[in-house]
């Protein structure tokens, strides 16, 4: 796979802007600015910790093309980074034909004014450059319209066929910068792709972009394959297969390939996920109907046992630090959430609300644990504090809601939507912490169990 | 819609004694028969499920009824390889055990069949939790048949969770349907 390769090329674009220019442009935004309160000075930035912000209107050209081959990618690049902003629900992206000002040529100040008229908060330029047939660079531009001044500016390269990532990588600066966090849209959701009615339905194991673009299967012939997880630190998945005739735990580099069933047991295994250095598997075996936590190391092949109850015990998922545990048991009754340490010890029951807690997802921030909550016939995504369990916050609600998995950021949520009845297909979809932001993930048939990779490399 | 549903397992293929991976033990057709009868319940729900069609109709299409010993002819003896529980239960009702123990008699005639219990739960559970619920279901049955004198050696136990329903629907009906511990001939007996 070809890896996008990043400068931070600040220097070489100042060095573009001839002095005459910048006096020019100084004094067009002197000028420009007795129009303007100053107050718009203060440093554009999108609060996400805090409520749900208006979505910032942003606008975003067709990139320079400095060649006719480019042409197409610089129209496309706009359209997936457009695409991906609007869909973390924090941006609005303003129509073409609104645009006033047509640059052409990134390194002047775009006409702060005439972005302005529009509503534009922010501005991404951008331009391509064909470097030989296999080669191209991206550099992009991002302004603050209103405090009159650059935010980022970077040159990425890569190999032509590679464009959609480096749009991805853009869209993740762009998000970096105004939210200060980091982004999640040069990532990939592994998931399991569904065929058939629902009594002889066929789960295979897929791989797409974040955004939807580009899926694939990555394994032939099974037809019962179920919960894959990303490792958090390489190109691996885990997932569950039936092919031996019980459900069991697999590993799959899908870089190379290669294949592993985990620890080859002679029970059932179900429910694993990676611990967050990657170098664990945490899952449940099943002995004599009796369901219970291990964790799987994978260097030196050695199990161990971390919960001893004769209730079920599953779908343990590790708190980021590795020091903690969240999992789902009947223990008390009905199935809630409970947390230890990664040892086992210092079990503690953590959710205490109305219904049926299932399916916990320690959030990559560390602060909130996501969950299945079904309640009174209806299925919801929630979250709680993983601190206290206390703060229940329901983002969605309906027929069939299950198994939340976290953006790498932590901010956003996908999880799988089944509907009602026998022509009730599943579907993957997505909601932002807010509950406001939610979408249906588009896949070329039902599609269930997404996992998130972390941004790639 | 709901009469032009009714869901009908079809039986195992046969299998001869020699053969066969545990990859192809269940193969369950499903399809619509708008001229089945309206079946027979054997269930404890107090509303009615519309069940798999009962073997006693199949029956007398076979001339010579199923081959001792297969899978077919496990079936036609218990009367039922399908026993169903309540919602996020796997205790075993008295009208279950009844059923069970023709299961375990079988098997104790048959005394080298080998048989695979499938554990099943309805929609209306995580898919993790569900497995493991269906695995509690597979071996609340496997227990039992040991109880009744069976070799454990003789019984594997599975669960597929929420991913083998019976009816597709969404209702008490099809739930009630869907939970439960299917027993599968692997290998079939002589007696």
């Amino acid at each position: 796979m070809n890896t996008a390769r990043e400068f931070t090329g600040a220097s070489s674009f100042y060095g573009g802007l001839s002095q005459v220019m910048k006096f020019l442009l100084l004094t067009v935004a002197l000028i420009m600015g007795m129009f303007v309160s100053f107050q718009a000075r203060a440093q554009l930035e999108i609060d996400i910790v805090h409520g749900a912000p208006e979505p910032l209107p942003v606008a975003i050209p067709d990139f320079l093309s400095s060649h006719p081959e480019t042409d197409q990618i610089a129209k496309d690049i706009a359209s997936v980074i457009a695409a991906d902003l609007e869909r973390s629900g924090l941006f609005r992206v303003l129509d073409k034909s609104m645009y006033i000002e047509k640059q052409t040529d990134i390194n002047y100040q775009p006409s702060f004014a005439d972005w302005r008229l529009i509503n534009a908060k922010a501005l991404l330029s951008g331009k391509i450059v064909r470097e030989g047939s296999n080669r191209l660079k991206v550099e992009f531009r991002l302004w603050d319209i209103y405090g009159t001044e650059q935010l980022d500016g970077k040159r990425l390269a890569t190999t032509p066929d590679n464009w959609r990532r480096i749009a991805h990588k853009i869209s993740d600066n762009i998000y970096k910068r105004l939210t200060g966090e980091g982004g999640y849209f040069d990532s990939r959701i592994v998931y399991i792709s569904e065929s058939g009615p629902k009594t002889n339905r066929r789960k295979r194991l897929a791989i797409m972009d974040a955004d939807g673009d580009n899926p694939q299967y990555l394994l032939a012939g099974a037809d019962l394959v179920l919960t894959p997880r990303f490792s958090p630190t390489a190109q691996t998945i885990t997932y569950l297969s039936w092919e031996t005739g019980r459900s069991q735990v697999y590993l799959l580099d899908i870089e190379t390939g290669r294949r592993e069933l985990l620890g080859n047991f002679p029970n059932m295994t179900i429910s694993p996920r990676f611990s967050p250095d990657g170098r664990k598997l945490i899952f449940s075996m099943i002995k004599k109907g009796n369901s219970d936590i291990y964790v799987f190391d994978l260097r030196s092949r050695s199990t161990t046992r971390l919960t001893t109850n004769q209730a079920i015990d599953v779908s343990p998922s590790f708190s980021p630090d590795g020091r903690k545990v969240v999992f789902n048991s009947d223990r008390g009754g009905s199935p809630q959430l409970y947390t230890m340490n990664a040892d086992g010890s210092n079990v503690r029951r953590l959710s205490f609300g109305a219904g049926r807690y299932t399916a916990p997802a320690w959030s990559p921030r560390g602060d909130l644990i996501a969950f299945t909550k079904s309640n009174k016939g209806k299925f919801h995504i929630g979250v709680i504090n993983a601190k206290d369990g206390k703060g229940e916050r329901l983002l969605t609600n309906s027929y069939l809601d299950e198994g939340p998995t976290w953006s790498p950021n932590g901010r956003v949520i996908l999880f799988t939507r089944e509907g009602r009845g026998i022509s009730g297909r599943s579907a993957i979809w997505s909601v932002d912490l807010t509950g406001r932001n939610l979408r249906k993930v588009p896949t070329p048939g039902a599609a269930s169990d997404p996992a998130w990779s972390p941004i790639l490399p | 819609m709901n009469t032009k549903t009714i869901v009908l397992a079809v039986v195992m293929l046969a299998l001869s004694a020699c053969a066969t991976t545990p990859k192809q033990q269940e193969i369950i057709q499903t399809q619509p028969r708008a001229e089945v009868p309206a079946p027979v319940i054997v269930e404890p729900e107090p509303e009615a499920p519309i069940e798999p069609a009962p073997v006693e109709e199949a029956a007398p299409v076979i001339p010579q009824g199923p081959q001792p010993g297969t899978a077919d002819h496990f079936k036609y003896m218990s009367g039922e390889d399908r026993v169903y529980f309540g919602y996020n239960e796997y205790s075993l009702t008295p009208q279950t055990r009844e059923i069970l123990k023709s299961q375990a008699s079988w098997l104790q005639q048959y005394n080298n069949a080998i048989i695979v219990i499938g554990g099943n739960a309805d929609e209306r559970g995580t898919r993790e939790y569900n497995l493991a619920l269906g695995a509690r279901r597979a071996d609340a049955v496997k227990a039992f048949l040991v109880s009744q004198g069976v070799a454990p050696g003789r019984i594997t136990t599975v669960s597929y969770g929420k991913e083998r329903p019976i009816d597709g629907r969404s209702n008490e009906a099809a739930w009630a349907l869907n939970r439960n511990a299917h027993s599968v001939v692997l290998v079939g007996g002589s007696s």
